[in-house]
């Protein structure tokens, strides 16, 4: 555990002594303000007009029209970011030859993975944390429900957890970071869509497909409903992809 | 203290390193002496744990390398070929990054640091970003980051390669500087690398282990070899076979015109070979001692020769 956070430690500092993080972050959280000012204007406008009608006016819900879409919108600009922050993780200690120092220090291949995994999870929680600044404005404004807000950032978080664990896999892969970056802006749309061949599936394949596709799971969170079987599909998601690094980085040492 | 026996190692098809087994004294400064490609970096991985061997056995203070990889990386330090430095980072906080991943206790990290940026005479740059110092300097970070958790061996993959000859001079003075504390081994495809800083040498060529022992026992068993390169006007086999009549004789071979003779240490026969070549005028034209050094017996190993 202590190796764990000394190479987390060490992955941090590095985030934001160089400017990725603070990059990373900023055009982050300025993409998102960007549209929730927008949703928000729209809601705005929307309920204008519904607060007209006796029966419509029931129908606004502050978290089905705003918080929905912009945590469909937030896990999008996710998926093009933490590539960014992942690709270097492995990538550059194989370029700059400081896997030698690693791998030759008396600390597992596991800590090393997992303390580059919890700095990673880190940026991503300061990421989200800010956002949540953002609601500040919701609540002037209306009146939505917390849990369901809450369930939608916890969604992103593991979903973010997942896309991290795969950019840190692509990263073991190449010492270049542009292509561990494309290589996992690659996996990660293709895994976005994949329910969409589950149209033209049949049978088992269908609900395999189904289930392997993020997007399913992430459409349950944001709609505010918890259940386990979306949390241990990330939480599994996010294994595999670590896993395979170990294989990766062993397999490469025992050839 | 370091122990190698019957190592191999392939990558592929290609056999890097062939059959080789060396032990290294406790307290000893040892090279590891070849040219470019001659396995010496495979070697120093598989000693460190980077790399598995293919066959063979390899242990470092009676620890296995194979079977107690993490016991052995806890009383190891290593210099790679290439410095494993992280560039945006300070000397200090570099060399307190490595004393934490090395298992340095907490509470002795920042005293353990201290002491070994004294030894490699790094006050100067302690603040400084790694990127933004001299490459002497970043050659001692390299060293500091092996020395930081005071191991019992270090390995050194070319600890001079790259400087200029005052660096050199000062990085091999400290290494030996090093000596007694630490059982070291440093690899080198410089001969006076070898005969300045260390107290014995393994010669390896692809892969193979060409000599080892001692200095003093290496130059020995070369001195006992004596003999004459030998040019006559009359070349041909009867020279050779005169000569080879006379007592004491080991070896006379014919090569570039030449005639090598070898006899039997302790003796000194170039009298009787000259009596013998002015009475049967073969007409000596030229006659030079075979004084052997460890740079000749060096230079005919990298130059394809497989004797000794
Ligand atoms: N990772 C590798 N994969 C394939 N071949 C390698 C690898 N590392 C080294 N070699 C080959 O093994 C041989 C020995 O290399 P090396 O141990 O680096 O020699 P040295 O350090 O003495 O110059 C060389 O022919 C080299 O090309
Ligand atoms: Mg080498």
């Amino acid at each position: 555990m202590k190796n764990v956070w000394v190479v987390a430690k060490k992955e941090l500092r590095t985030y934001f002594t160089s400017p990725i993080a603070y990059v990373v972050i900023m055009v982050f959280l300025v993409l998102v303000g960007f549209f929730y000012y927008n949703i928000l204007m729209w809601f705005n406008a929307q309920a204008m007009q519904m607060a007209q009608n006796q029966y419509y006016y029931s129908q606004i819900n502050i978290n089905q029209m705003v918080y929905q879409p912009l945590f469909n919108n937030m896990s999008i600009i996710l998926l093009l970011m933490l590539p960014l922050l992942t690709m270097r993780l492995f990538s550059e200690e194989k370029k700059i030859g400081t896997e030698e120092l690693l791998y030759t220090s008396p600390i597992s291949v596991n800590q090393i993975i997992l303390g580059k995994f919890v700095a990673s999870l880190l940026v991503l929680l300061a990421m989200l944390a800010l956002t949540c600044l953002l609601s500040i404005f919701s609540f002037a404004y209306g009146n939505p429900e917390v849990a369901p807000i809450l369930n939608g950032y916890l969604g992103l978080f593991l979903l973010g957890a997942a896309f991290i664990a795969i950019g840190i896999f692509f990263s073991s892969l190449t010492e270049n970071q542009i292509v561990s970056a494309i290589l996992t802006f690659g996996a990660l749309l293709l895994f976005w869509v994949l329910n969409w061949a589950s149209n033209s599936a049949a049978g088992a394949w269908k609900d395999i497909l189904n289930y392997v596709s993020f997007l399913q799971h992430f459409d349950n969170m944001t709609q505010g409903i918890l259940d386990t079987t979306d949390v241990v599909y990330y939480v599994s998601f996010a294994f595999f992809g670590l896993f395979l690094t170990h294989s990766v980085i062993q397999s490469r040492r025992w050839r | 203290m370091i122990a190698v026996d019957h190592l191999t190692k392939k990558y592929g098809d290609l056999t890097a390193v062939r059959d080789l087994s060396f032990k290294v004294e406790k307290g000893k400064i040892w090279g590891l002496l070849g040219p470019n490609a001659a396995g010496k970096t495979t070697t120093m991985r598989i000693l460190t744990g980077f790399l598995p061997a293919t066959e063979g056995r390899a242990s470092v203070g009676n620890l296995d390398v194979f079977e107690q990889p993490n016991e052995v990386k806890k009383i190891l330090g290593y210099l790679p070929e290439t410095l494993p430095l992280y560039p945006d980072m300070t000397v200090t906080e570099y060399l307190g990054f490595v004393a934490a991943i090395k298992k340095v206790p907490a509470g002795r990290r920042t005293e353990s640091v201290a002491k070994v940026v004294k030894t490699t005479g790094l006050e100067s740059v302690k603040g400084r970003l790694i990127k933004n110092i001299s490459r002497g300097y970043k050659q001692r970070v390299g060293i500091a980051q092996a020395l930081v958790h005071d191991p019992l061996v270090l390995i050194l993959d070319e600890p001079t390669i790259g400087l200029d000859p005052a660096q050199i001079i000062e990085i091999r003075s400290l290494i030996k500087s090093l000596k007694g504390e630490h059982t070291i081994i440093l690899s080198t495809h410089i001969l006076p690398e070898v005969t300045q800083t260390c107290d014995g040498v393994v010669i390896i060529n692809e892969g193979r282990l060409m000599a080892s022992g001692s200095l003093e026992d290496l130059t020995a068993s070369i001195r006992h070899k004596e003999g004459l390169f030998i040019k006559v006007r009359k070349d041909g086999p009867e020279a050779a076979a005169e000569i080879r009549k006379i007592a004491g004789v080991d070896k006379v071979e014919a090569a570039d015109g030449e005639l090598k003779v070898e006899w039997k240490p302790g003796l000194d026969l170039r009298d009787d070979i000259v009596r013998l070549l002015v009475e049967k005028r073969f007409g000596l034209l030229e006659m030079r001692p075979m004084a052997m050094n460890i740079e000749d017996l060096y230079l005919k190993i990298v130059s394809g020769g497989t004797e000794q």
